[in-house]
């Protein structure tokens, strides 16, 4: 019930994003949605791809420092308001978000978002009671098809 | 029950110690002042006389002698006794440079051979034990000295050398090795090696003394879990005779010097300064019962601190901690002494890799330092405010053992350069010269 993020540790240097992507480019790996935090010396890099496995082998066979980190995939409408609805689920039942991104597919008026919670389980539990269900790794890749 | 070799001199009142080297040390410097005129020269240039030394109290007036110094007297300019007195030479590897010859005459490798004898004492050695020998044979002090000592206890002494680790591994079965003498790096690949043989079970080893170059903690629990002994360390060096200058006894908190045969003094390395017990600093040693090779006040370049706390083995000598640097490697940043070595340490107990780089700069007129480290997987997190507390809790670590602020700047894996040979360590970008 939840989708594969690859987070991976970058330098916070002018070009190391460029150096990074070109792997993937090379790799023919696509990216669905992408986020970076930055710290004053480095940056971590949040991906969704089309294939999590062949990404880590990549990855690992180019040295790079990552995890695989379990987050939640939630599709809401494409309207004003229906986020509300989901982070108000979520916090009235006290599930913490460390962070979230958006993205949206050619699908229309879907809109998608990464939730990283610190209680997935939890999290999972609360939002198909109330008839919201995460979207696991597998319907996720169908998603770009 | 406390196991010594020569229980009198080792468990000897500290009144009793000061007396031996006050005397030992006047004769000394009297007699190297006559015999060798390097020295002579060398008091000479600090105006002072073998009349101006009449206890340990005056040591601090008499000159220092360095590396530089036995190099540039190679071979016979230190030699306190006739050529035909002697009856061995011990060298240096001189990988930093000249050898360094030291020559001994018998009576010099009956000392030796004594302290080497007191450390198989401390690691619980007595005329039934078996001591196997890997330290190497030949030039190097190391298998020569512990071999004597072994012979001076009554040891059954197996003298393997270096090498060979299945032969090594055999005599161990064979004829039940008790005592296992080598470099902790050999001792805990030996350990490796009995473990992939399977022969765990056939090994009697119940201690090991183990010196010659720098070992952690970590390592030393590493060592004692796998072979299921207690692993001791033993400090020495060739100039002042060779292992057994110092070595540790069951309590395993630092090294009793031989203070009959040794006067050790810590000094501040920049300015030369003797500096009070259990402050650190640079391991000056003045060998005062030495016929053929005394060295007065040599500078061993290693760093570390002296405790004369009493010692629950009851040995008296006085005790000196794990060098923990050298002080050639010693970075003066905001006036505070930084060693290379000491931020190893804390890479290493926060489980950081060792391959680090520090870069010290001058902002403003004012010192920085800034430590590299490679991130590892075990390091990472999605999550910023995990990575960002690891890195400082790092910072935390650093200060304390430091005692000024470094920060730290995680970086890719393997991109601090690893270059053949000696690893770069430190940049200074400073133009203070």
């Amino acid at each position: 019930m939840t989708a594969k993020q690859i987070s991976i540790f970058l330098e916070n240097k002018p070009g190391k994003l460029s150096e990074f992507t070109k792997v993937l480019e090379q790799n023919n790996i696509n990216m669905r949605a992408l986020s970076l935090a930055e710290a004053e010396d480095f940056g971590i890099l949040r991906l969704i791809v089309d294939d999590s496995y062949k990404a880590a082998c990549v990855l690992k066979e180019n040295s790079y420092i990552f995890s695989i980190t379990p987050v939640l995939a939630v599709g809401i409408p494409d309207r004003p308001g229906s986020l509300v609805k989901v982070l108000d689920l979520l916090g009235d039942n006290g599930v913490n978000l460390e962070y979230t991104y958006a993205f949206t597919t050619r699908k229309k008026d879907m809109a998608y978002m990464i939730f990283r919670v610190t209680d997935n389980e939890k999290a999972i539990e609360v939002l198909t009671k109330n008839g919201i269900q995460p979207i696991c790794q597998s319907e996720l890749s169908k998603l770009f098809e | 029950m406390p196991n010594y070799y020569q229980p009198e001199i080792e468990c000897a009142s500290q009144d009793q110690i000061r007396a031996w080297q006050d005397e030992g040390l006047v004769k000394t410097v009297h007699r190297v002042y006559e015999n060798v005129p390097y020295y002579r020269n060398l008091m000479d240039q600090k105006g002072v006389t073998p009349d101006d030394i009449h206890s340990v109290d005056d040591l601090h007036k008499l000159p220092f002698l360095t590396k530089d110094d036995l190099r540039d007297a190679y071979p016979y300019g230190l030699l306190a006794v006739p050529l035909s007195d002697c009856v061995r030479i011990q060298s240096t590897s001189g990988t930093t440079g000249r050898r360094v010859v030291a020559f001994y005459t018998q009576h010099d490798i009956d000392i030796w051979e004594d302290c080497c004898a007191r450390a198989i004492a401390a690691a619980g050695g007595t005329k039934e034990d078996v001591v196997h020998v890997c330290y190497g044979y030949g030039l190097f002090t190391g298998g020569p000295g512990l071999n004597g000592g072994s012979h001076k206890m009554g040891c059954l002494t197996l003298p393997m050398s270096s090498g060979n680790t299945e032969r090594q591994i055999q005599f161990m079965c064979d004829l039940g090795s008790t005592i296992l003498c080598c470099t902790p790096s050999y001792a805990a690949y030996l350990a490796e090696s009995i473990y992939e043989q399977g022969v765990r079970d056939q090994i009697k080893l119940k201690a090991g003394i183990f010196g010659a170059e720098a070992w952690t903690e970590e390592m030393r629990q590493d060592i004692q879990n796998k072979l299921g002994i207690k692993a001791y360390d033993i400090y020495g060096l060739t100039e002042i005779s060779g292992p057994g200058v110092s070595f540790e006894c069951s309590e395993q908190t630092g090294m009793h010097i031989n203070e009959d045969h040794f006067i050790a003094e810590i000094i501040d390395p920049v300015t030369g300064e003797v500096l009070p017990e259990g402050e650190k600093g640079e391991l000056v040693f003045t060998s005062i019962s030495k016929d053929a090779f005394p060295l007065i006040r040599y500078r061993t370049r290693d760093i570390c601190v002296l405790s004369r706390k009493k010692c629950s083995c009851g040995r008296t000598h006085v005790k000196m901690s794990k060098p923990m640097g050298r002080s050639d490697d010693m970075l003066i940043v905001k006036g505070v002494n930084v060693f290379p070595s000491q931020i190893e340490t804390v890479l290493l107990n926060k489980g950081y890799p060792a391959n680090y780089q520090i870069v010290v700069s001058r902002e403003n007129n004012s010192d920085k330092i800034e430590v590299l480290v490679e991130m590892t997987p075990e390091m990472f997190s999605d999550t910023l405010s995990t990575v960002s507390a690891r890195e400082k809790e790092l910072v935390d670590a650093l200060k304390a053992m430091l005692g000024i602020y470094a920060a730290v700047r995680l970086v890719s894996p393997k991109s601090i350069t690893r270059s053949e040979g000696k690893a770069v360590r430190v940049i200074d970008k400073r133009k203070l010269y």
